[in-house]
This record gives C-alpha cells, structure tokens and sequence, in this order.
C-alpha cells in the first residue's frame, strides 16, 4: 500500500502569538516550529501502522520552502521512508491543495492522509480540496481507519455522533484524535532520518483567490468578577441579570 | 443576483448550522444585494424551515445519502441555475467535506472558518480565527465566484418569518462513494451536542477521578448544558475524547462556559476563548484560567459545585 502523508509546519502550541510588519506578517522570532500536531499524532501514525501491518510505502509531502525541512526530518525521524518538499510559496490553501494534487496525481497513492486541520490558518479544508482536485473519495474527521484489501472501513465524526462508513481506495482523508497514539522518535529513528531521501521538486503556479491582509490580537479580557464561594447564589444572579446567559 | 446556501438536512428539516447559515447569508444580501436561495439534498418536508431565516427560494436534489463529491456537483449546478456569485456554508462537519469540494468546482476564491460578516465595500473582505483563536485575519477574497464556510455558533439563528418557495433541481450527480455502514450518536439520552451546545459545563482533572462526574452532569443537566473536559482528563479515559476542548480537541463557541477544576493552559484556552462569557471554579487563585474568565469563584469544586447546583435549582424554580 502506497500512502501519501501530508505534513505541515506550526508554531509550537505554547508559542506566543505575535504579528511584525504593521500586523501583516506572523512574528516567528523566538517561536519553536513543530509538525502539526494533527498530521503527526494521527494521520502519520496511523500511516506507519498500516504500512508495517500490510507492507508498503510512506511518504510525506509538505509545500513550501527550505526552512520546512527540520520538521520533514521530524516526520523521517518518526518513521516515514521517504519525503516531498513541493518548493513554492503558496498563497492559501487553496493553492498548497493544488500543489499536493499536482504532485499526487500521478503517483497512484492508495491513500492520502492529512492531519484535520492545521494549528496556524485552523481551515481544516485541506483533504476535501485534494480530494476534488483529483476526483477521490474524501472523508473528514478520522477517528479509525482499518483497512481490508483496497477496502478502509472509516469511523468519522458527525454532528451529534459518530458513522461507520466503507470507501475503496484510493481515498483521501483527515485524521483527528483516536486515530492513533503520538509516538516519539528514537536515537536510531533520528540517525536514520539523516539518510533518507528528502526530494525538492519545483512547485506549479499559485492559483490561490485569497490573501491575508492583516492579523489582530483578541481584545483584552477585562477583570474577573470574583463571587464568594459562600454565596454562589451571587454567581447565578450575574449571569441571569449582568451577562444575561441564562 | 442571488446568494447561494448549502443548508444541511436531517430528517427532512434544516439543521440549526443550516439556518445559521441561511442567517448569515439574509444579513450578508443587505450589503452585497440579491435574495437567498438554499440548496438541499434528499427529501425535505415543506421548505426545509429554511424560508424562515431568509430563504426566498429552495432547490432541491432528489439525492438520498449523497456524499460530499455528489453534492459538489449539485451546488456547481445550482449556482450555475441561479447566477449565484457567492456561496455559503457552514464550516460544521459536513460543511467541512462539502464547502472545498465546492469550491474547488467552482475554481472560487475560498475562505474557511469565517466569523463575522463580509465587509464589501472594498473588495470582499472577511475574518477567520488563526493560531487556534489566539488571533484573527482579514482576508480579501478575489475571483469571479466566491465560497464562505461560517463558524458553527459565531452568528447565531434569526428568525425573519416568510416561506421559500420550493424546486426540485435534477442533476447527474453520480454515484456515491463513502457508503455509511453504521450511524452511533453520541447522544442517545437527548443530552446536547457539544459543537452546538449554547451552554457548556466542563471539568478537568480537579475532579479527582470519573467516578466523581456525576455533580457535573447534574449541573449541565439542571442548565441544559452539554458536558466537555479537559485534555488530561480525556488522555486518562476519565470522559470520551469527543468531550475533549481545547487546541488539540474541539473548539466551542458557546455563550456560557463554565471551567471547574481546569488550571486554563493556553492550549485549553485556545479552544474555548471565544465563549461569550467564561466562568471558572478553581480552588487555586494563581490559576491562569482566572485571567481569561469574565467571573470566578475561588474554591473547592466538591464544595461549590452541589451549593451551584441548588441555586440553579432555585433560579429555575423562580
């Protein structure tokens, strides 16, 4: 089974969030980058198992430039064989979606994994434009993948519940928790992933439609209210009459 | 010129994302003109209750159990039908599988996750939560067509009254090829979904052990809240992963979230910052969550939390 695992980069989740360059630019200075955690944890892993249950290939992809390339050799580390830097600068998702597909779309992977949303843009939209722009099956919000020939059995989450759905390969899909464990990466996982090949090949042209103009920071909470644990009465009383909630 | 809604159905009635998004697409013609139709797939009673937020007209495909590729292809043809320039859906569940693929057919500029209004009056221009709701972004959507999936909860549903005049639209959609097997729902006693849940009572690992979650339920129970937790508490087994909020699990937007032996990590905080109001019930006053809550109780959750429950008892027997 050939399997494709798309991996980003993130800040790490306790980073600070600040904008440089009149609030047009993320501030990456002092911010540690790591791999998404949803296409770390679930979508990589559970890669990994399928591969060393039933045998064949994982390979990562990841769209953009050089300085992606300590966190594609995290995702090496892990245990993938082989990675894909697509060298562009994409403008949105849109256009990294279009960049994977191209890449994708003669490779004949049975399956295309991605996280279920990345912790910087938060779209979560990534495996659904893959999959359109290469006319697969897609299925959103992962939480168990078992395979059985080129037939994936598919829990996925549903507003109020959960489905049990069957496609057939190949497919696309985004993995969210309970997909699989977080596994660290051993000394040998680290020496290894040194060697194993990391391919650069040259991305197509942008065909994104967007652009971020600028960021902005939550407005500063104001003070906590503090009600006396003695008379949470008081609680009940300010959120029916001050916040009126309930 | 009108305005395109994908509104999701469930036994033949829109769902509460659906009219949210038929909302927002009624207040969004005030500024960029046109009248609202919503598109709909499978079997509908009536007009779906969609006219009543502000739907003109619904088109309907015939299509039962159709999956996202499908009504793709239903939506290209429907915007195709109308003129339709623009395209709204909710960013929920299915949106999130029906929203790209729509826009990727529609070769259309696309933004995902969206709160707040578009502005039009240069270009279009909307905002989304990034950096998992530590920030937000303006964003300027070109191209000739144009795809908007909006936050679950981040508008709200406003009735307007009125009645959509219903079509049928046919549309070779192909066949389906996601082929639901099982449907479990989480909620069998008629407990609230999370993601949609206007009140929520969370707890973490305060709460000592699983055993102790009935004050909890009990509480959201007497508000006719949902119940969620921390991630600790989730990674442990205590409370299923679905209860799980925060950067990692879901993000929640409810008006009330009450945080009871949760220390307010920031990973936590980025999946619940955006609640309306936040109250937190932490026995110790250096707990970071204090700074993000709007009200705070300083004390024993096996204290405060049965004294809460009879007061809720009493404002609700006033």
């Amino acid at each position: 089974m050939k399997i494709l695992v798309c991996i980003s980069k993130a800040p790490d989740t306790t980073s600070r969030i600040a904008f440089t360059e009149g609030d047009t630019k993320f501030d990456e200075n002092g911010v540690q980058f790591i791999v998404n955690p949803y296409d770390e944890w679930y979508a990589l892993v559970r890669g990994l198992e399928l591969k060393e249950a039933a045998g064949g290939s994982v390979t990562t992809v990841t769209v953009g430039g050089a300085d992606n390339d300590p966190v594609i050799r995290k995702a090496l580390a892990i245990g993938a064989d082989s990675a894909v830097r697509i060298e562009a600068d994409p403008s949105d998702a849109f256009d990294v979606a279009n960049q994977i597909a191209d890449y994708a779309k003669d490779q004949g992977f049975d399956l295309i994994l991605t996280g279920k949303e990345t912790i910087n843009y938060n779209s979560g939209v990534m495996g659904a434009l893959i999959a359109e722009m290469l006319d697969l099956p897609y299925v959103a919000l992962a939480t168990k993948l078992d395979m059985q020939g080129n037939t994936a059995t598919i829990t996925r989450e549903v507003s109020g519940g959960s489905e049990v759905v069957e496609v057939s390969t190949p497919l696309v899909l985004s993995a969210s928790k309970g997909m699989a464990e977080q596994r660290i990466p051993n000394m040998r996982g680290i020496m290894a992933a040194r060697s194993k090949p990391l391919e650069v090949v040259q991305g197509v042209a942008s065909v994104g439609h967007t652009t971020i103009t600028s960021y902005a920071l939550p407005p500063a909470k104001g003070d906590v209210t503090l009600v006396d644990p003695e008379n949470v009465q008081e609680l009940v009383n300010l959120l029916h009459t001050e916040a009126k909630v309930i | 010129m009108s305005i395109l809604v994908y509104a999701e159905t469930k036994d033949g009635k829109g769902t509460k994302s659906a009219f949210e998004a038929v909302s927002y697409a009624k207040k969004t013609s005030e500024s960029f003109g046109g009248d609202v139709v919503a598109v709909t797939v499978g079997a509908i009673n009536g007009d779906a209750g969609l006219g009543n937020y502000g739907a003109s007209k619904v088109l309907n495909a015939a299509v039962e159990s159709a999956d996202g590729s499908q009504i793709a292809k239903i939506i290209e043809a429907a915007m195709s039908q109308t003129g339709a320039t623009l395209l709204i859906a909710s960013n929920d569940e299915k949106g999130k599988a029906v929203a790209p693929r729509a826009a990727v057919r529609l070769k259309a500029g696309f933004v995902a996750g969206v709160s707040g209004l578009p502005s039009v009056d240069a270009g279009f221009i909307v905002k989304k939560g990034v950096f998992s709701g530590k920030a937000t972004a303006t964003v300027k959507v070109e191209g000739d067509k144009k795809v908007v999936s909006i936050v679950p909860n981040s508008f709200g549903v406003h009735p307007v009254g009125g009645e959509a005049v219903v079509e049928q639209i046919s549309v070779d959609a192909g066949m389906s090829r996601v082929i639901v097997k099982e449907s479990n729902p989480t909620s069998m006693d008629g407990s609230i979904p999370l993601p949609e849940a206007d009140l929520v009572v969370s707890a973490g690992r305060g709460m000592k052990g699983p055993e102790n979650w009935g004050m909890i339920e009990e509480l959201a129970r007497e508000l006719g809240a949902a119940t969620a937790c921390s991630r600790p508490v989730s990674d442990i087994g205590w409370r299923p992963h679905h209860e799980h909020v925060g950067q990692t699990g879901i993000a929640i937007r409810p008006t009330l979230y009450i945080a009871i032996g949760i220390s307010g990590a920031i990973q936590h905080l980025a999946g619940v910052n955006s609640s309306k109001v936040i109250v937190v019930i932490n026995k110790d006053p250096e707990a970071p969550f204090f700074k993000a809550a709007d009200y705070g109780i300083i004390g024993d959750a096996f204290d405060v939390v049965p004294k809460l429950i009879e007061a809720v008892k009493a404002f609700k027997a006033n």
